[in-house]
């Protein structure tokens, strides 16, 4: 079967001196939680962008599923961007069926059942919720689909150690060996044991896309410890 | 609760070791089925892909059959786990040789010891 995700000389210059993502290529197979690292402004967020059809290639090209970002990728993955776009003002409830409209491969279900093992109203104002509870919220909905590819982008840094420990095990339940998780971190040390594999971008390209066992087997050190290591300032 | 594990060496690795451990302590025994790949990924907290290697690496030794249509089950032949039980140990007390020859003892001296403190255990 072929890739999941092919990315072929991606570059994005927002102008010419900002080079975000420079020829990076890049292939992400089936079944798979690979972590997305690399220190602040390496391009971790615009590489998830233009996978999401957000921002525009300047040049090169991306396919998942054999498509390019539109209408089909979409439909096939679920997106948690660093940033919340749901409105405050709505009930945790509306935002379930919200996402039941939105995507066909939605479970109303598996939505619940996490809401209610972590002890969240589903009639509470998204207004009224902590910072950490919204974005438990936010990871819920994204994880009640059975998309192909899951991009999370930060998925644990608002939440406290507990609540990791539960979203974790969330990604590893729902995971399933035809769809990938992609997600970006920098809490490497609470993520890698569940990491098949990791990528280091540094200054828009790709510096390493390897095992984490083999990180390990080949430096004997943890892939946070070889990170801080790599990109010590 | 998720496996304690060391940050520094391979997963896999660690994952044989632990469940040789739990076969070689009886937590299960001969012939026994094991849980799916799927769920004791779940119960260490660690990759489903990670804990498929460290069944493979144990079908490979022979500790763990896998039936076709039943999962896997722990091997029935008792010599080999006591084999695997008698390296296991010897790699405890090479370890241990090693610790207690930097801390400054002879060989003689740290089997002196040994019997004095398992006598005391003995009293007590």
């Amino acid at each position: 079967m072929s890739s999941l995700v092919e990315i072929r000389e991606l570059t994005k210059a927002y102008h010419a001196r900002a080079v975000a993502i420079n020829c990076l290529n890049l292939n992400i197979e089936r079944g798979k939680i690979i972590g997305l690292l690399g220190p602040n402004g390496s391009g971790k967020t615009t590489l998830i962008k233009m996978m999401n059809g957000l921002l525009t290639p300047t040049h090169g090209q991306i396919l998942i599923n054999g498509y390019e970002p539109g209408i089909q990728t979409k439909a096939v993955i679920s997106y948690l961007p660093e940033r919340t776009y749901l409105s405050n003002n709505m009930k945790v409830y509306e935002l379930v069926d919200l996402f039941c409209d939105f995507y066909a491969d939605f479970s109303k279900e598996k939505a619940y059942n996490m809401l209610s093992s972590l002890n969240i109203e589903s009639s509470a104002r998204l207004k009224t919720l902590s910072k950490g509870t919204k974005e438990k919220v936010q990871l819920i909905l994204v994880m009640s689909r059975s998309a192909d590819l899951y991009i999370l982008d930060e998925p644990i840094a608002g939440v406290d150690p507990a609540a990791r420990d539960y979203i974790l095990k969330t990604i590893l339940t729902n995971y399933n060996e035809n769809a990938s998780i992609l997600l970006s971190t920098h809490l490497i040390s609470d993520i890698e044991n569940i990491l098949d594999e990791v990528i280091f971008l540094r200054y828009g390209q790709l510096l390493m896309h390897t095992s984490v066992d083999d990180i390990r087997e080949n430096t004997g050190k943890s892939v946070d410890t070889y990170f801080r290591e790599v990109f010590a300032c | 609760m998720a496996w304690a594990l060391d940050s520094d060496r391979p997963i896999y690795a660690q994952l044989v070791e632990k469940l040789q451990m739990q076969i070689v302590s009886g937590f299960y025994h001969p012939g026994d089925k094991l849980p799916s790949v799927r769920e004791l990924a779940q119960e260490a907290s660690v990759n489903p892909n990670t804990m498929q290697k460290a069944f493979s690496e144990l079908e490979k030794s022979g500790l763990i059959i896998t039936m076709r249509t039943s999962g896997r089950s722990v091997t029935e032949d008792v010599d080999m786990i006591k084999g695997i039980q008698l390296e296991l140990a010897k790699e405890n007390i090479k370890e241990f040789l090693e610790n207690m020859k930097q801390l400054g003892y002879t060989e003689e001296e740290i089997v002196t010891l040994i019997k004095e403190m398992t006598k005391e255990d003995i009293k007590e």
